[in-house]
């Protein structure tokens, strides 16, 4: 369980998060929207500290993860982080971007490690893609190998920002499908997104984010027919027509 | 080091570059010479002083080609294997420092070649090195050109040699930008 208590992060004298509060449950889904700026890539990017939040606590599983004293390395060992960019390893074959983690920093023997890597290969359905360079693969190929290497140290949340934004039309669908999957097999997620449609289909709640806070909460249903807010109601006019 | 969190670190590696980048050569191959000496109160050879100030001078140029390099490579593979697990150390060594290798082997390449015509100025201070072999020669056997075109031939045979070799690596390293 990730507890968020009255996170506040500024940029200078920008203030960027202005007192978060939220939790998320083992095996949830949470989805965060949101206008540009309103802070969504800072809160995720808090929750594995590669931000520093200014002020406030994170709490996983008992620990809080903003205190000087905790290993950093160690929280994002558990934490996987999907980019929008991708961020593959050019210089790495697919197949040792996904081991290198798990090889270097788990210790894993060799072969387990690549055993491993092709399991989550033949779950992202790119098996065959084992020996060659991400240079040579399209964007969805490459993000659903980018999810394959944060799944191959074994996380116990999955942070997803913006996945598909970089994507051609044509292959968002086969992204957004390996993050379905993960989903009906419990994984803790929290995923930003601008595809309203699969935030509904896979969300169990849904955080609108707005000038550095949470707005509003609530399930996909309540929040996108029943919006409380006026700011909510007229993000959402504006990005469902 | 310029890129060091640390002010004092940074500034005395800032100065050092810009000392060395705009002062020629051959002033600090003298500097040296006559300096060192005189501050360590020891008897160097001058062997020594002419690799000591070749060295100073070369490793100047190399490291501000070797930042170029690493602050080349895009935020998102430091943030992509940060993200991982993987220490900064660690981050640096895997997944950084082979990409930024990789950008910066031409400029290096030049760097080297660079390096060995400049070892000619080192002669200045006496060292028996190819140009000064090739005064002597002329001083010695009263032939004009002929040392000095024998000399450009060994110096073209050493930059030669070494531009072949760079363009193997350069091939090897290329491997992954194919489709
Ligand atoms: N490293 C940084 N330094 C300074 N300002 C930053 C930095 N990162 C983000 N900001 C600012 O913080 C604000 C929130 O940024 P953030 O990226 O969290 O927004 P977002 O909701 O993810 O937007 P988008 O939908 O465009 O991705 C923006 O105004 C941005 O300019
Ligand atoms: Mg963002």
């Amino acid at each position: 369980m990730i507890t968020v208590k009255h996170l506040y992060k500024s940029f200078k004298s920008h203030e960027v998060l202005n007192d978060i509060n939220c939790t998320i449950h083992d095996g949830e889904v949470i989805v965060i929207i949101g206008p540009s700026g309103s802070g969504k890539s800072t809160l995720l990017r808090c929750l594995n500290l590669l931000e520093t939040p200014t002020r406030g606590s994170i709490i996983i599983d008992e620990q809080d993860i903003t205190n000087q004293k905790v290993n950093i390395d160690q929280v994002r060992e558990k934490m996987g982080m999907v980019f929008q960019q991708f961020n593959l390893f050019p210089h790495k074959t697919v197949i040792k971007n996904i081991c290198h983690a798990p090889i270097r920093v788990k210790k894993m023997k060799r072969g387990d490690a690549e055993q491993l890597g092709m399991d989550l290969l033949s779950k992202v359905g790119l098996r065959d893609k084992k020996d060659v360079y991400p240079i040579t693969l399209s964007g969805g190929q490459q993000q659903r190998i980018a999810i394959a290497r944060a799944l191959a140290m074994q996380p116990t949340a999955m942070l997803f920002d913006e996945p598909t934004s970089a994507l051609d039309p044509e292959m968002v669908s086969e992204v957004l499908a390996v993050i379905k999957d993960l989903a009906k097999e419990g994984m803790t997620m929290v995923i930003v997104t601008h595809e309203m449609g699969f935030a509904k289909e896979v969300g169990d709640r849904i955080l609108f984010m707005d000038g550095g806070q949470i707005v509003e909460e609530n399930t996909p249903e309540e929040l996108f027919h029943h919006p409380q807010h006026a700011r909510t109601q007229n993000f959402l006019s504006k990005i469902l027509h | 080091m310029r890129r060091s969190k640390i002010k004092v670190v940074r500034w005395i590696s800032i100065a050092y570059v810009e000392f060395i980048r705009g002062t020629p050569l051959l002033a600090q191959v003298y500097l040296v010479y006559v300096g060192l000496p005189m501050l360590t109160q020891l008897n160097i050879p001058d062997f020594t002083t002419g690799a000591i100030a070749l060295t100073i001078h070369a490793s100047a140029y190399i490291s501000e080609t070797m930042r170029s390099g690493i602050e080349a490579v895009p935020y998102g593979q430091s943030e992509a294997a940060r993200s991982l697990g993987m220490n900064s150390r660690r981050t640096m060594l895997d997944i950084i420092l082979p990409q930024a290798f990789k950008n910066i082997l031409p400029a290096l390449g030049n760097q080297f070649i660079g390096n060995i015509k400049d070892s000619s100025l080192v002669s200045v201070i006496g060292i028996a090195e190819l140009m000064y072999e090739t005064t002597t020669v002329r001083g010695t056997t009263a032939l004009g050109l002929e040392p000095i075109i024998v000399c450009s031939l060994i110096y073209l045979v050493l930059t030669l040699t070494l531009t072949r070799l760079l363009t193997f690596i350069e091939r090897r390293l290329k491997s992954s930008d194919h489709r």
